[in-house]
């Protein structure tokens, strides 16, 4: 089947069958910046927008985004580009399999809770799992990319 | 000894960090060719089987379907998967496929498709038929039971380890200084525990891949999550007896490996489909595959014993241990030795220390290197047994141990003694700041030995606890990292390395060491890693070796390169090459030297920028490539110190233990890019409290894992952790590249027991065995009342 949806932007039609999960579609179709790292919706590495609210792409049917407006991490490429400013000088990334979910859901975060404390933060993002950090140091990045975006 | 660096101990973002945040295609999945094959295995369900029949045929009639692949299509090799040096400390036990599966997860047969959904459909189709054996999944019936988990004759070792496959013993080791017993018998108070850790998985977010293709000179190309190519390669041509020539093994960015990625796995499996079809092939793990059948770490019983005088001096240690390696014995030598190796030597003063014991198999998945490596397991029981010690004293835990702790200028035999396998070497400690870091945590920590313990309300109880740790850096005489440098035009530096960056940064960091020696800006620095076709030789990441080793390396290629710089210069301006000197800017007359004047048109200098056209584009018959290689394997392993304090919090109603505050103060000499090292440090923080409070892999009464996914096995959330405070002593080994030492595990080792003592401060139980779940706490706890 076809679904028919947009893409960062730009309209793209899909051959999927109906039992396919949409992280399995993005990447196939060239997302790569979709990362999977579980098949249970418990990392959050696959996470896109979608109609500008968080989901897990690895748990959301590709059908269901037939009509849809999915963003990945290259669709907020500015406003990535500069949060990794902020990651990198805190020394906060690592091997990076994370951060573009990671990227993503603090996008969302800032855009519902333009002053989220230290709480909000830590509650909003627990679906995003890291490996190598401790979350020191993202912790630090958002909290110093809040005060530069207000 | 200089600490005027422009380079190194200074921070600089991540070469590839804002890419990664970015999303650009850079882990082996992403770069995979569209049109691979894609690999599956068809895995054991049973712990312990021999395969009767496989029935292939509904299978090999889908459309699509390229081939089935099992037992009786492959060479029959026996190979160790660890990825270690050569000759490998591990037994040979495993092969490509083999007629045996002894763990539920194990390979029986290889497919391979035109698309995922063909290959997961005909791995549903193949028909396997066993002939169920009796798991042995206990560690202690592993020498007494009637299963013998390796009964083929073809297994062996490379050298003597006490391998005795019938009684499913992988390795035995023993060493013992001293009498332990007649010195522990004149003990004032002595301390004799059983602590038991458990197999914790290494859970990197990024799932094991390989792809394979032939390249355009017909050679097999492998890109894989790998951490070390060069192993890779080496045995990759061992099973598939192929001169290593036609091998190339190379890898992307990695997404965490921390040991789990030491081990060769899909690369196998990749190559096996590419060699037999000629086509690429690729081969993921899904996230089950990477819980049940990649590794784990050994599950330990370690009985200590120790022992002082009234005062507290500490007289002896005794370190029996039995280690469970799971279906194969990648590293189960090797992590055992650490265990003892990393430990012990904490406390050098003793009269008699004696460590030993036993690795055996069961039919368990497999546990192989994970960071902390044996020395994690080690330190939670001595360092727990020390906290019990000091109990007994009445004294407070960190003067036992400030007491008793190694300092600089000293050693212990155990160097000498225990190798990795082997013997090893004998090592005076240059670099030890642990009485700064005692010092400095006790400050943040608040630490007051007369009130470790704190009532809140709500039936919730506060307590602290306090470890102290020490790793290594690389293995000496064994361990080798090279790197090489070529001068481009424009004036910058390509930077060749064989080692492997699998997240940690370490390509940021070594150009930062290339940087400082050069005298030239690290921005100047380009590297290209680890590829066996295009780097020069390196062991690869672990044991804590990248930042020691493959740093020396670079510092000898960079003196090279100023050499290599100085001998062009002198010979296009006739002159004596002593007389020039390069600054990182320009390579110049030195002053008041006899060559004054004889630069052309009377200058004193050329810009390194000028020089690198000249050389490349404008010198005629003269052109050439000023490349520079350096090599370094250790003499030493200085090893890295940290002195971890935590606070704790119980709820007495629910037995539940949160880590409020985590002080880890870390001698790891210089730190060559401090939030680099502080972020490794805070990782492997985080690691070690998971292991000690939860993460647990757990198989049911048939030996299935119950624990194969991220909701049984939880790793921790931004949650579920409080503050980690990470500092780093003043410290500076003179072995190390600008003084630095290890950093990459040093972190995860304080944890198990910093936190076990706390909770012995917040309930007066001692638990000794890990993890500390909220039901065995609160057991405790009951029990008590
Ligand atoms: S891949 Fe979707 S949550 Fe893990
Ligand atoms: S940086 Fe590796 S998982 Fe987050």
């Amino acid at each position: 089947m076809t679904i028919e949806l947009k893409i960062n932007g730009r309209p793209r039609r899909l051959e999927i069958e109906p039992g396919d999960m949409l992280v399995d579609v993005l990447r196939n179709a060239g997302y790569v910046e979709v990362k999977k790292g579980c098949d249970t919706g418990s990392c959050g590495v696959c996470t896109v927008l979608m109609n500008e609210a968080p989901i897990l792409s690895c748990s959301t049917l590709a059908v269901k985004a037939d009509g849809q407006e999915i963003i990945t991490v290259k669709g907020i490429e500015k406003e990535a580009t500069e949060f990794a400013d902020f990651l990198t000088a805190e020394g906060a990334d690592q091997c990076g399999f994370c951060a573009p979910g990671f990227a993503l859901t603090v996008h969302s975060l800032i855009k519902e809770n333009p002053s989220p404390n230290e709480e909000e933060i830590r509650h909003y993002l627990a679906g995003n799992l890291c490996r190598c950090s401790g979350y020191e140091g993202q912790l630090r990045a958002i909290t110093k990319f809040v005060e530069a975006k207000k | 000894m200089s600490t005027q660096f422009t380079q190194v101990k200074h921070e600089r973002a991540k070469i590839d960090g804002k890419g990664l945040i970015l999303g650009r295609p850079a882990y082996t999945d992403d770069l995979a060719p569209k049109d691979a094959l894609v690999v599956k295995l068809v895995r054991s369900t049973h712990a312990f089987a021999k395969i009767k029949k496989i029935d292939a045929s509904k299978a090999l009639e889908l459309p699509g379907v390229e081939c089935v692949l099992t037992h009786h299509d492959v060479p029959r090799v026996p190979i160790t998967r660890a990825g270690q040096g050569h000759p490998e400390p591990s037994p040979k036990d495993k092969f490509l496929l083999d007629e045996y599966v002894r763990y539920p997860g194990d390979e029986v047969a290889v497919v391979a498709a035109v698309d995922e959904a063909t290959a997961r459909q005909a791995v549903e189709l193949i028909k396997v038929e066993y002939e169920v054996l009796t798991p042995l999944l206990d560690m202690e019936a592993a020498e007494t039971s009637d299963t013998v988990v390796h009964p083929e004759p073809e297994a062996y070792t490379m050298f003597p380890m006490g391998f005795e496959p019938k009684k499913n013993i992988a390795a035995t080791y023993d060493m013992n200084i001293g009498d332990v017993d007649k010195v522990l018998s004149e003990c004032d108070y002595t301390v004799e525990r059983r602590y038991t850790t458990q197999a914790q998985a290494h859970a990197a977010l990024e799932p094991h891949a390989a792809y394979c293709y032939y390249d355009l000179h017909s050679r097999v190309n492998i890109v894989s999550s790998t951490q070390n190519p060069f192993h890779t390669r080496r045995i990759l041509g061992e099973v598939f007896e192929m001169p290593l020539r036609n091998i190339r093994v190379s890898k992307p960015r990695i997404g965490g490996g921390f040991g789990g990625k030491q081990q060769i796995h899909l690369e196998l499996y990749a190559m096996l489909v590419t060699t037999k079809t000629g086509k690429s092939s690729k081969v993921v793990m899904s996230r089950k595959e990477v819980f049940e059948s990649s590794f784990a770490r050994h599950k330990m019983r370690l009985d200590i014993r120790l022992g002082s005088d009234k005062e507290g001096n500490l007289k002896a240690i005794d370190l029996q241990v039995l280690s469970d390696t799971g279906a194969y014995g990648e590293h189960a030598l090797t992590v055992f030795t650490n265990c003892g190796s990393k430990s012990l030597p904490l406390y050098n003063k003793v009269e008699a220390v004696r460590f030993g014991g036993k690795i055996v198999y069961t039919n368990r998945t497999p546990a192989g290197a994970y960071r902390g490596y044996g020395a994690i397991q080690g330190n939670y029981a001595l360092e727990s047994a020390m906290s019990e010690l000091a109990h007994k004293l009445g004294m407070d835990p960190a003067v036992l141990r400030e007491k008793n702790m190694i300092a600089e200028n000293e050693t212990s035999d155990i160097f000498r003694i225990m190798g990795e396998g082997g013997e090893g070497v004998e090592m005076m400690i240059e670099s030890c700041k642990l009485q700064y870091c005692l010092d400095r945590g006790r400050k943040m920590i608040d630490w007051n030995p007369k009130k470790l313990r704190s009532e809140v309300k709500d039936g919730k109880v506060r307590a602290k606890g306090m470890a102290l740790a020490m790793q290594g850096s690389g293995i000496p005489l064994i361990d080798m990292g090279s790197a090489t440098l070529e001068l481009q035009d424009d004036g910058f530096f390509k930077l060749l390395i064989g080692a492997t960056d699998i997240g940690t940064g370490s390509d940021t960091i070594l150009a930062q060491i290339a940087a400082e020696e050069l005298g030239v800006s690290s921005d100047d620095i380009v590297v290209y890693s680890s590829d066996t076709d295009r780097t020069p030789f390196d062991v690869g990441a672990y044991a804590s070796s990248t930042t020691y080793v493959t740093g020396n390396a670079i510092i000898r290629a960079a003196q090279n390169m100023k050499k290599v710089l100085r001998e062009a210069v002198a010979e296009k301006f006739g002159v004596d090459a002593e007389d020039i000197e390069f600054n990182g800017r320009e390579l110049r007359i030195k002053d008041g030297s006899k060559s004054i004047g004889k630069m052309k048109d009377g200058t004193q200098s050329i810009t390194l920028k000028e020089f690198s056209y000249d050389t490349l584009y404008h010198e005629g018959a003269n052109m050439k490539t000023l490349a520079a290689t350096g090599s370094f394997s250790g003499h030493v392993s200085p090893p890295p110190y940290m002195a971890g304090f935590c606070e704790i919090e119980v709820d007495l109603e629910t037995g539940k233990v949160e880590v409020l505050d985590y002080v880890a103060v870390t001698d790891c000499g210089t730190p060559i890019n401090p939030n680099l090292a502080r972020i490794q440090v805070e990782g492997g923080l985080l690691q070690g409290i998971g292991m000690t409070l939860h993460e647990d892999v757990v198989l049911s009464s048939s030996g299935k894992m119950l624990s194969n996914n991220f909701m049984q096995y939880k790793i921790p959330s931004r949650e579920d952790v409080g503050k980690l405070r990470v500092e780093f002593a003043e410290s500076y080994d003179p072995t190390g590249p600008f003084g630095a030492k290890s950093v990459g595990e040093i972190g995860i080792d304080t944890p198990l027991a910093a936190i076990s003592n706390a909770l012995y401060n917040a309930t007066g139980v001692r638990l000794t065995s890990l993890p500390l779940t909220p039901a065995k706490v609160l057991a405790a706890i009951e029990s008590q009342k």
